[in-house]
């Protein structure tokens, strides 16, 4: 199974004690930011920052992405000209349109045949925040191989739209959906855009469940507070996982017996149940709430 | 190497160190450091700050540190970022 990406949190790639303290806010995977959060006069000293942490500095289990300035600027080749030395999880590319995944798709491939060919093994993932990335999104994702996400940034993409934010959401719910089911069509994950309310716990709750039900694999976060929000936003109902415990229950049972189709509480199972039912236990089991061991024949909940 | 012109990096905020580097009259490494854990941790402190700059090839600068607890690499990372503002051409975007 992937790598759980339920949450990514950014952390301001000039701030020390944050760098610090990143692996152990709780997320799956942190975003040492060098863009938004650092000031024009500020790039080089957050860069050369990240650079000796990612050399130096253990971020545990916790992913680690870097948000690199975009390609276009003259921030943007130094960033990732630095981060190829060190190479990070996953370098995170803003303002993501073709051109700019393919810039730096062409600069890592011209990194690698430097260095003999060795291969780079820092992955991508692409910050889709404009209108042009969301109509292009198929595009984006068959820009690079490297590819393994998008991060979708509602407050760009808005801004770009020229239209206002609002609690409902009714202004992105068109790009979530598009960005959500263009990542399913590429095995690719989708994670949602930050809610900016840090205050409002309820709504970033319901925000996450609204983004998890629209095929969002995580959603970004802006403040540490959030990050236990949102894996409750994304864990699985324990209804669903029971459901799915007793259709791969019932599954055996019908195979030990010859069966090919069965029915378990007068439904007819097929394969797309048994693999969502699949789906449902691996996730349940990474998050601990079942028993990786003996989930088929005792099907309890821990 | 002479580092000619005053340039600093980082602040001082907890696990930071703000270094401020400048022209030095005398030949050598003039360095005044001020930590709040310098009667735990000075020396290693001063030794960092020392190996940065001379793997960074400067032999006359006068350095003042003022450390908030700053881990090694952090220490590093502005040692450097200061001596590369110091030493940039005038118009090179670092």
């Amino acid at each position: 199974m992937k790598r759980l990406r339920r949450t990514m949190l950014f952390v301001p790639g000039n701030n020390p004690g944050m760098i610090q303290s990143a692996s152990v806010l709780g997320a799956d995977c942190v975003i040492l930011d060098l863009e938004d959060a650092v000031s024009l006069i500020e790039k080089d000293s957050a860069r050369k920052l990240v650079t000796k942490a990612l050399r130096s500095w253990s971020f545990k289990s916790t992913e680690v992405t870097v948000r690199i300035n975009p390609i276009t600027t003259v921030y943007g080749p130094l960033d990732l000209e630095a981060m190829l030395e060190v190479q990070p999880d996953i370098l995170l590319i803003p303002k993501a349109e073709v051109a700019s995944i393919q810039e730096v798709e062409s600069r890592i491939s011209a990194f690698e045949a430097a260095r003999g060919g060795e291969t780079v093994r820092t992955k991508l993932f692409a910050l889709i925040e404009s209108a042009a990335g969301v109509e292009y999104v198929h595009e984006i994702l068959e820009s690079s191989p490297r590819l393994e996400g998008v991060l979708f940034g509602g407050e760009d993409y808005t801004s770009d739209m020229g239209v206002a934010r609002t609690m409902g959401g009714m202004e992105i719910e068109y790009a979530r959906n598009k960005v959500a089911v263009a990542c399913k069509v590429h095995g690719v994950d989708a994670v949602d855009t930050p809610f900016t309310d840090v205050d409002n716990h309820e709504g970033l709750l319901a925000d996450a469940r609204k983004a998890k039900a629209m095929g969002f694999t995580g959603k970004a976060a802006i403040n540490p507070r959030q990050v236990g929000i949102i894996h409750k936003g994304f864990a699985p109902d324990p209804v669903e996982v029971r459901y799915a415990l007793r259709v791969l229950e019932a599954m055996e049972e019908a195979e030990a017996e010859g069966k090919g189709v069965f029915s378990l509480d007068g439904k007819m199972v097929d394969a797309p149940i048994i693999q969502r039912a699949r789906q449902m236990v691996a996730l349940a089991e990474k998050l601990g709430m079942v028993k990786a061991s003996n989930v088929s024949r005792e099907g309890g909940l821990v | 190497m002479r580092v000619t012109r005053t340039a600093k990096a980082g602040t001082l905020e907890s696990n930071d160190i703000f270094i401020m580097v400048s022209p030095s009259e005398a030949e050598g490494v003039n360095l005044e450091l001020q930590s709040i854990v310098l009667a735990q941790f000075g020396r290693q402190i001063r030794d960092t700050i020392l190996r940065t700059v001379a793997a960074r090839g400067v032999t006359q600068v006068s350095i003042m540190a003022q450390d908030r607890g700053a881990l090694d690499y952090t220490i590093e990372a502005r040692v450097e970022t200061a001596l590369d503002r110091a030493l940039a051409e005038p118009g090179v975007i670092l």
